[in-house]
């Protein structure tokens, strides 16, 4: 498998190359097509339509872990790789309900809604302290997986070169280009570049993916019990591989504890992903994109329509895979079969059009992995230096009265900073386990985020102590349960012996069970949340809550 | 706002405390409670009985429907159609019943200034 899968190597790199210029352009000619003031730094001039932000808002979402991460678990544990999608799915309806308020009462961040009719500096505080932990957690996992992806991508095995460069050093080259790249994106681009090559990456990824789903599916007579009879086969599980259970909320015979814990893990990511996506800085940020809140529910609802379409074509893909690729050779790829989605193309590929249309599909499916890469890393840096700019520098240093100019250097300064403190991690952390990293980004925000999302909108006697409370309490439970959690110490994979953990294997303190903690973070968000409100000195102003609400949901006074 | 601050209060803002006890505002509040909050809690409650089902009912989700599909697959993919109904339904109830009276409110504060 390998020889072949290495002959695309040279044409794989070149559409790489290609790609990276034809996001540079767009980003130079975003710059050039768009003012210097804040609006235009952080929205883009607000004039996006409806469609393009929902392709750019799909286009943050499904990130290589979705597209690669997703497949490649189905191929290998079935069945449970589609409680994932689903879960990714069903959160955007959370979003859709409160997109239109979001849109009405901020103007860049979270922050701004929370703050409404809040003390500002408090709140604005732990919202920049939320907004920077969730997305630093997310772009650390995109980043070491983009190091180790491309690796793969290339085919650049332990042992082999590649421009004179070995697999470890390949591995730092593309941390070091990916951050550098995505500083370049939002500190030139802006809002506007970012969201450019957001759509260029969505329109990619669904066009790929659909290709493929329909080589898939053509290769099984367009037969869905027969794709899913011969990927059960193929698995070694058999029906099994159809049903929950191999991966997630998995029994250990004769441990009824060990099994239960399993089983409220996976309930515990389930909520996390279904009520985080609502509380993702850099999706809330895409919120602000668009000239109203009707464009902005109409782009929910186009990103809805595009994730769900492509999480229905990863069921082919990862189905596909386990039947054609099979559980050996994706494994000898990559353990976690993350290389599932291009080994498929490889095959397909072959099947159409013998050896050259293996290695060319096989480079087309790795570039838009790749474009996957560099566009959600964009948008991570965007999102975070939004907040430090506008909530932290803006709003609690400068008190509210920056002068513009000033607040976008910060930011475009921020965007670099933040870029680099990235790559640093990144490149500490290339061979630690950081996969949990998505899944606890996600709990974070449904804990620390939504709380006070919710009762800022909705609960009238919300107060200032109530939000902080909420954010830190959710933050604080979230991060301390995941440190004494089997993600950081103690698993050890009954079989090799090796840790599974971030720390190795022998050190052991962990005492929570689950490596989710979103089933007791979340209801601990929103109790500080409540119990912060209730012991609060100073009562909530129902006026400024009746100008809320009035601004939410007739858009009187939003920018 | 080229340059200069960017505090809120720069901007004269509109009588908002006179419009929340404006009947047609309170009917928008009303008419957005009464669809946002029953729908919430059902499509929440419909995909935390998939995910507890998942964990905890796999028996059930074994039984094959037809060939190879079976009741976790089908189960699965009604939670995708419901999220594309729900979707729908609300962006229409959106559109018909609450953009009309938001556009009328935002067109007698605008008349007010």
């Amino acid at each position: 498998m390998s020889g072949t899968f290495t002959t695309g190597r040279a044409l794989t790199f070149g559409l790489f190359v290609a790609l990276v210029l034809v996001t540079l352009v767009i980003t130079v000619w975003a710059r050039r097509n768009s003012g210097g003031g804040a609006e235009d730094f952080y929205t883009g001039g607000r004039a996006f339509s409806g469609l393009q932000n929902g392709l750019a808002l799909a286009g943050d979402y499904m990130s290589a872990a979705s597209f690669l991460g997703i497949a490649g678990i189905i191929a290998l544990a079935g069945y449970d790789g589609f409680l994932y999608s689903i879960g990714f799915l069903v959160a955007w309806l959370v979003a859709l309900v409160l997109v239109g308020l979001m849109r009405n009462v901020g103007r860049f961040t979270m922050a701004d809604v929370l703050s409404f009719r809040m003390r500002a500096r408090p709140v604005r505080t732990a919202a920049a302290v939320s907004t920077l932990t969730v997305s630093v957690f997310y772009l650390l996992a995109q980043m070491v997986g983009a190091g180790a992806l491309v690796s793969l991508l290339l085919g650049i095995r332990p042992g082999e070169t590649f421009l004179g460069m070995s697999a470890g050093e390949a591995k730092v080259a593309t941390i070091i280009v990916v951050g550098v790249l995505m500083v370049v994106y939002v500190t030139f681009g802006g809002m506007k570049g970012t969201t450019w090559v957001q759509i260029t990456k969505a329109v990619l990824l669904m066009a790929g993916t659909a290709l493929m789903t329909v080589l898939v599916m053509a290769h099984f007579g367009f037969d869905l019990s027969r794709l899913l009879g011969s990927a059960a086969k193929a698995s070694g599980h058999g029906a099994a591989f159809l049903e929950p259970g191999l991966k997630y909320g998995t029994e250990v015979p004769g441990h009824p504890g060990a099994t239960l814990a399993h089983k409220l893990d996976l309930i515990s990511l389930g909520l996390a992903l279904v009520l985080g996506t609502a509380g993702l800085p850099h999706i809330l940020t895409r919120f602000y994109t668009v000239p109203n809140a009707r464009t902005a529910r109409a782009s929910v609802n186009w990103a809805i329509g595009l994730v769900g379409v492509f999480y229905l074509m990863t069921l082919a893909l990862g189905f596909g895979a386990a039947a054609l690729v099979g559980h050996a050779a994706i494994t000898a790829q990559d353990p976690a079969g993350n290389t599932a989605a291009p080994q498929l193309a490889h095959v397909l590929g072959h099947e159409v059009a013998g050896r050259y249309g293996a290695g060319i599909l096989l480079a087309v499916i790795a570039a838009v992995a790749f474009a996957t890469i560099l566009a959600v890393v964009a948008g991570l840096v965007m999102a975070s230096a939004t907040s430090l700019a506008h909530d932290y520098f803006g709003q609690v240093l400068m008190l509210g009265r920056p002068r513009e100019s000033q607040e976008v250097g910060v930011a475009r300064f921020a965007a670099a900073l933040i870029g680099t403190l990235a790559i640093v991690l990144a490149i500490f952390a290339q061979n630690l386990n950081v996969a949990f990293l998505v899944a606890l980004a996600f709990a974070i925000a449904a804990s620390a985020n939504l709380p006070s999302i919710v009762f800022s909108l909705f609960w009238r006697r919300f107060t200032t102590a109530g939000a902080v409370a909420g954010m830190y309490g959710g933050l604080g439970s979230s991060l301390l349960l995941v440190a004494f959690s089997p993600v950081v110490s103690g698993k050890v994979n009954p079989v090799t012996g090796a840790s599974e953990s971030l720390f190795p294997a022998g050190v052991d303190f962990h005492w929570f069970p689950m490596e989710n903690p979103g089933i007791v973070s979340i209801p601990v968000g929103f109790a500080c949340a409540v119990l912060g409100t209730l012991l609060s000195r100073r009562p909530a102003d129902p006026a400024r809550h009746t100008e809320l609400e009035v601004r939410a949901l007739t858009g009187i006074g939003a920018p | 706002m080229v340059s200069g601050t960017m505090h809120r209060r720069a901007v004269p803002e509109p009588d908002h405390a006179g419009l929340g006890d404006d009947p047609r505002f309170v009917q928008l509040r009303s008419r957005f409670r009464r669809f946002v909050f029953p729908v919430a809690a059902a499509f929440l409650g419909w995909y935390l009985l998939y995910v507890v089902l998942s964990a905890f009912a796999r028996d059930l989700l074994g039984i094959r429907v037809y060939g190879s599909v079976n009741v976790a697959l089908v189960f699965g993919l009604l939670q995708f159609v419901t999220t594309f109904v729900v979707a729908l339904r609300y962006a229409r109830f959106a559109r018909t019943r609450l953009d009309p009276l938001a556009a009328e409110l935002a067109d007698t504060a605008a008349g007010d200034r």
